[in-house]
């Protein structure tokens, strides 16, 4: 979707402003707020692609006004009602009205550092040989999906050049929304910032994506 | 505030409700409070960039791992112990006179957990996201690093499950240091791309 995490290229927000020696966090919720997500993901009931969905998919004016944790919590919160384990009275309440849906497991204290360690791999065994080799030329696909996607507006029918072929991977547009893993070969894809954004562009700059093989034709 | 009041009143709006949303979830048997501190520790006192900069310093004192980190920098990371969250597929991508590598993740906040950890806040917000991807140089300004105009800058936005290391040019005047004097060098930016190691002193 063109939705408000769409940020490359986009102008207006100001400064990086990087701050001097920070804090893993910044305060107590925030430590709590990374707990409760993670330990809500391990409950099985949504994939990553269905939770970055969520997140892009708060209102635009919500999302810029919101740290990262609090878009985190935010898109948590409809995850969970979405899926079943709260309601939204719950929320309104701040407490525990229902016994909600039953997860296929919980994250206890003992197994964090073994879960952590392992880790989620998204990568897929694919069948199908890479439709594209190294140094070809490919254009992405000029779309505009309404659902997930990981091509950015910004390398959007754009000309490349292939320049390495990555394993499968889960594809993100199908599994957000509950249509499967789909898995396809990935392939990192590198621009001429003149390619990306023409009149000014800084020549010795190229920018490159990683791209799943439905978001490439050959150019 | 005054110190008689109930400690529940001091938290700010999103603090009490990150705290009802954990209560809740608790009441459930959904989640453990005790997984939490224990994930908040691994991040605080056991994954962070000092794994990366163990990496990096083996990279520039050992050929046959820099060789193997760039071929497979999954299994090379891992063979020092750093695997796992958002680390489950890596890619080093190493800096040349001729080239800088810059790390980004326009669309949201991916980032090599299992070598530097949590990201910080600006690596997370607008500005950077923005700005990486079109005025790298500019943003580069920001953090106080003036590349050579003759080394051009490769930025890698992290839209799939890679996650990039960059391993920085080895700086010059540290023969004589060994690996964990060399790791001492290597800042979580200059692993990101927005700095460089620093000089020994």
């Amino acid at each position: 979707m063109n939705g408000p995490h769409d940020l490359g290229g986009q102008m207006g927000f100001g400064p990086v402003a990087p701050e001097r020696d920070e804090p893993v966090f910044h305060a107590e919720w925030e430590k709590r707020a990374l707990g409760v997500t993670l330990c809500s993901g391990a409950l099985g009931a949504w994939s990553i692609d269905e939770s970055r969905h969520m997140r892009e998919s708060l209102h635009p004016a919500d999302y810029y006004a919101s740290s990262y944790y609090q878009i985190w919590i935010k898109a948590l919160e409809r995850l969970l009602v979405r899926h079943g384990f709260v309601d939204e009275a719950e929320l309104r309440a701040g407490e525990a009205m229902s016994p909600g849906a039953v997860p296929k497991r919980v994250l206890r204290a003992a197994d964090v550092a073994a879960v952590l360690a392992r880790g989620g791999p998204c990568n897929r065994p694919v069948e199908a040989l890479p439709r594209f080799a190294p140094g070809d030329r490919v254009r992405t696909r000029n779309f505009h999906p309404t659902g997930h996607t990981r091509l950015p507006r910004y390398a959007r029918g754009k000309t490349g050049r292939v320049e390495a072929v990555r394993e499968g991977f889960v594809l993100p547009d199908t599994n957000a929304h509950g249509h499967g893993e789909q898995p396809e070969h990935v392939y990192t894809v590198v621009f001429d910032a003149g390619e990306i954004w023409g009149e000014g562009a800084d020549p010795s700059l190229t920018i490159s994506i990683d791209a799943w093989e439905r978001y490439l034709e050959p150019a | 505030m005054s110190a008689d009041h109930h400690h529940d009143n001091e938290l700010d709006p999103f603090a009490a409700r990150v705290r009802a949303l954990e209560t809740i979830l608790t009441r459930k048997g959904l989640i453990d409070p005790a997984a939490i501190d224990a994930i908040v520790e691994t991040y605080e006192t056991k994954v962070g960039p000092r794994n990366g900069a163990q990496v990096v310093a083996k990279a520039w004192t050992d050929a046959a791992f820099a060789d193997w980190l760039k071929r497979d920098a999954t299994a090379a990371i891992a063979s020092l112990g750093y695997t796992g969250r958002q680390g489950e597929h890596m890619q080093a991508v190493f800096n040349t006179p001729d080239t800088h590598n810059l790390v980004v993740c326009t669309l949201c906040s991916c980032y090599p957990w299992s070598v530097l950890g949590l990201p910080p806040v600006w690596y997370k917000a607008p500005p950077y996201r923005a700005r990486a991807v079109i005025d790298p140089r500019g943003v580069l300004a920001e953090f106080g690093l003036e590349l050579p105009a003759r080394q051009g800058i490769r930025v890698w936005d992290s839209t799939a499950e890679l996650r990039y290391l960059v391993v920085p040019l080895r700086p010059e005047g540290t023969e004589g240091l060994d690996e964990a004097g060399l790791a001492a060098l290597v800042t979580r930016d200059s692993m990101i791309g927005t700095g460089l190691p620093r000089l020994p002193a």
